[in-house]
């Protein structure tokens, strides 16, 4: 598969810290599927989306976003991506509306369209009551569905989340869910990590699994099971197996 | 477990928290427990050396003083008692708002009202060990010189910490029954920031206005206050008395500082669990920001608009900026003088201006650059770092001119020429606060500005010696040019020193 056609293409891609946190990975996500990273604490995967989202230089490696050499060019690259993080990072002292407004002026979008979507981004995430209340009283469900909208406000061709529905209540998962499908159906590319694994199951057209900076499985989930030999395997279990084999061969 | 042993656990438990504290503010959180205690006993060592060539030519003060002296003395006192005062509204500000074991301790079975007590205790101790442990090199040259009867200053200073923080937690307290929890926490921050510095800006006010100098001793030392001034044996004095050694008096204060206390806990502490209650039940108020359609512009303009939008709305920064327009009023008010008669006394203007701005933009630069609540969105946005920082940097300078803008504009009137070494003097003294703030970026919250001194120890103290410097070499510069040249070099190898230690450059 070639750049052009990938939303993602990492190649050897290398990360110490104190120990090598992400090594030597190869990892290929194609334009227009929603792909789940999966890993246990500690395995590399935040590490190596903050360096595809250009948040973190890689020791080695090529990073390649729409065919776009996202270490050489930079900006190109960040142009057509959005990152949220498990930690919803916004202002307290702006509403909503003004926060999307900076997202999208910081994208350089015209302001016609921009507010548009940032309303309709608002209200399909059950914020329209709160479109111009200061964020600093926000739970942190609204907070995090105040940052996803920041993160599509600009339209990005290829959405990266860390960890998006950790501390979300139930109705609140659901609007980012269906958000994300909404946009992987228009076209769009997501890349999450989770470590809710029915999230993975039921949302991913497929799943790569990283342990101790290295992929040690992908695929869609059929092809996971029938990897696994059982076709009603859920993914936990082929999840703790697969941990399990590779903490054993370390 | 006994009633006494709980409570001693717990006051064991509450100065545990009270020491980490302080220390990781020395620190800067770092773990270098050893050296910040090396480092405080050097400190407080060295601190002799300044303390003996301020107070060493008082030894021999005694009871009856002149009444200038004495009201010299009893203004320092209540300065010291209105710092202390200060500290301790911040210290009981954060029991309310910051301590995250309030529902731990509301929902164990421990009886509230004593809980509450020992917390109080604790904030009056830890602001009197902060004043003991700044006025001990004072009071030990005081007494290796003077002789025991200087030993008295130790209670004086105990006292007036105990008071200070009785008086701190009477003032919260009220507050917050008065207007509500929401807005205490602004409004308790606010005053602390101006109560210390108030009453010397004050007595500079009275100075300019009656006598057209900036000193603030002006007043205290006239007749006019010396004749308004009670009797000898008013209870005024008996802080100065006291720490001139009268040991009866002394003990008197300290007994009057611990009833005070005493009664603050017993009249306030049932209500701490409930005042805590209310702050845990009513989150931040809603505000409601203003509806507008979106605005064009270029991707440097939308991070200059939410910063400046950010600082106009940042209480932090509301307090500080009051702090440093309070500053800005005895130069302000004498330049009102100077248009009524010449004066020479108007040069002073320029340095205490130039001061102001470079601390104020030093506050603004750690807002604007380390300050980033958002930095992962910052840093995936699609602009260069360098354009990021730019944006930044010129927010200062808006700021810094639509502060000080004005005060030059008048002081063109006044002075062209003072003028323009002014205008001259607060660009420089702003462009090197913001480079401080660049060489020692530490990304940080901006709920974290209280703390931002702690962050680097050495981007503290260059940006104080450029602001410091750059003023003097203004003065210079109108008063012995030749001598701002060295004043000016002096400053600029401060700055390049500092960039030469900076993680930056590493």
């Amino acid at each position: 598969m070639t750049s052009e056609l990938s939303a993602l293409a990492v190649r050897g891609l290398t990360k110490r810290f104190d120990r090598p946190a992400v090594d030597a990975l190869d990892l290929t996500v194609r334009a227009g599927e929603f792909y789940a990273l999966l890993g246990p604490n500690g395995a590399g995967k935040t590490t190596t989306l903050r360096m595809v989202a250009g948040l973190l230089r890689p020791d080695a490696g090529t990073v390649s976003i729409f065919g776009i050499d996202a270490l050489a060019d930079p900006v190109s690259a960040k142009q057509i991506m959005a990152w949220v993080s498990d930690e919803p990072m916004i202002y307290d002292k702006l509403t909503p509306l003004e926060y999307l407004e900076f997202v999208a002026g910081l994208w350089g979008i015209d302001p016609r369209t921009s507010e548009k979507s940032a309303r309709n981004l608002l209200v399909s995430l059950g914020l329209e009551p709160h479109l111009n209340e200061r964020c600093e009283g926000f739970s942190k469900g609204m907070r995090q569905k105040v940052a996803l909208a920041g993160a599509l406000v600009h339209d990005p061709r290829l959405i990266i989340l860390d960890e998006p529905l950790t501390g979300l209540d139930a109705l609140s998962a659901r609007h980012v869910k269906g958000l994300l499908q909404e946009r992987v159906r228009a076209g769009g590319t997501v890349i999450m990590t989770t470590h809710i694994l029915e999230v993975a199951e039921r949302m991913a057209d497929r799943i790569g699994v990283i342990a101790t900076g290295r992929l040690i499985a992908e695929g869609t989930l059929a092809e996971l099971r029938a990897r696994n030999g059982s076709n009603d395997t859920t993914l936990e279990d082929m999840f703790i197996a697969l941990v399990d084999t590779e903490a054993a061969a370390a | 477990m006994s009633s006494t042993a709980h409570l001693a656990w717990f006051a064991r438990h509450e100065f545990r928290l009270a020491w980490r504290e302080w220390l990781a503010m020395m620190t800067g959180g770092r773990r270098r427990r050893n050296r910040a205690v090396i480092g405080l006993l050097t400190f407080a060592a060295i601190l002799h050396l300044p303390a003996y060539a301020v107070v060493a030519r008082y030894v021999d003060l005694r009871f009856p003083l002149d009444p200038s002296s004495l009201i010299v003395l009893t203004a320092t006192i209540f300065l010291a008692w209105a710092l202390m005062l200060s500290q301790a509204i911040e210290s009981v500000t954060r029991v309310f708002y910051a301590r995250a074991d309030l529902d731990l301790i509301m929902s164990s079975p421990a009886k509230l009202t004593n809980i509450f007590s020992i917390r109080i205790a604790a904030i009056a101790l830890t602001v009197s060990s902060m004043a003991l442990l700044l006025s001990t090199p004072f009071i030990d040259v005081l007494v290796y010189l003077g002789g025991a009867r200087w030993l008295a200053g130790f209670g004086v200073v105990l006292a007036i910490g105990l008071s200070a923080a009785a008086a701190a937690i009477a003032v919260t307290a009220l507050l917050f029954r008065l207007i509500g929890p929401g807005r205490t926490r602004l409004v308790a921050q606010i005053v602390s920031a101006v109560i210390g510095a108030g009453f010397v800006i004050a007595l500079q006010v009275v100075a300019v206005l009656s006598y057209g100098t900036l000193s603030r001793f002006a007043f205290l030392t006239s007749e006019t206050a010396a004749r308004i001034a009670p009797g000898p044996d008013s209870l005024v004095w008996w802080p100065a008395r006291a720490s001139l050694g009268d040991f009866e008096i002394m003990m008197l204060l300290l007994a009057a500082a611990l009833v005070l206390l005493g009664v603050v806990m017993a009249v306030f502490a049932p209500r701490f669990a409930d005042t805590v209650a209310r702050v845990a039940a009513n989150p931040a108020a809603v505000t409601q920001g203003r509806a507008r359609a979106f605005r064009t512009g270029s991707r440097q303009q939308a991070l200059r608009r939410k910063e400046l939008l950010l600082l106009r709305r940042d209480p932090w920064l509301l307090s500080q900026s009051l702090m440093q327009m309070l500053y800005l009023l005895p130069p302000a008010l004498m330049l009102w003088r100077s248009f009524s008669g010449t004066s020479t006394a108007i040069v002073l203007i320029t340095p205490v201006i130039v001061m102001a701005a470079g601390q104020l933009a030093g506050g603004l630069a750690w807002l604007t650059i380390s300050g980033e609540d958002a930095p992962d969105l910052v840093a995936t946005a699609p602009l260069p770092p360098s354009r990021v920082t730019r944006a930044k940097v010129e927010v200062v300078l808006i700021a810094i001119a639509t502060v000080f803008a004005p005060l030059v504009a008048a002081l063109a009137f006044a002075s062209p020429g003072q003028a323009v070494v002014t205008a001259i003097a607060i660009i420089i003294a702003t462009a090197s606060a913001a480079a401080v703030q660049l060489w020692f970026r530490a990304q940080a919250k901006r709920s974290q500005f209280r703390r931002r001194q702690t962050s680097s120890r050495i981007a503290t103290f260059a940006e104080a010696f450029s602001s410091i410097g750059w003023a003097a070499t203004a003065a210079l510069a109108l008063t012995i040019p030749a001598a701002a040249l060295i004043s000016g070099s002096l400053t600029l190898l401060t700055l390049a020193t500092a960039w030469k230690i900076s993680p930056r450059r590493a």
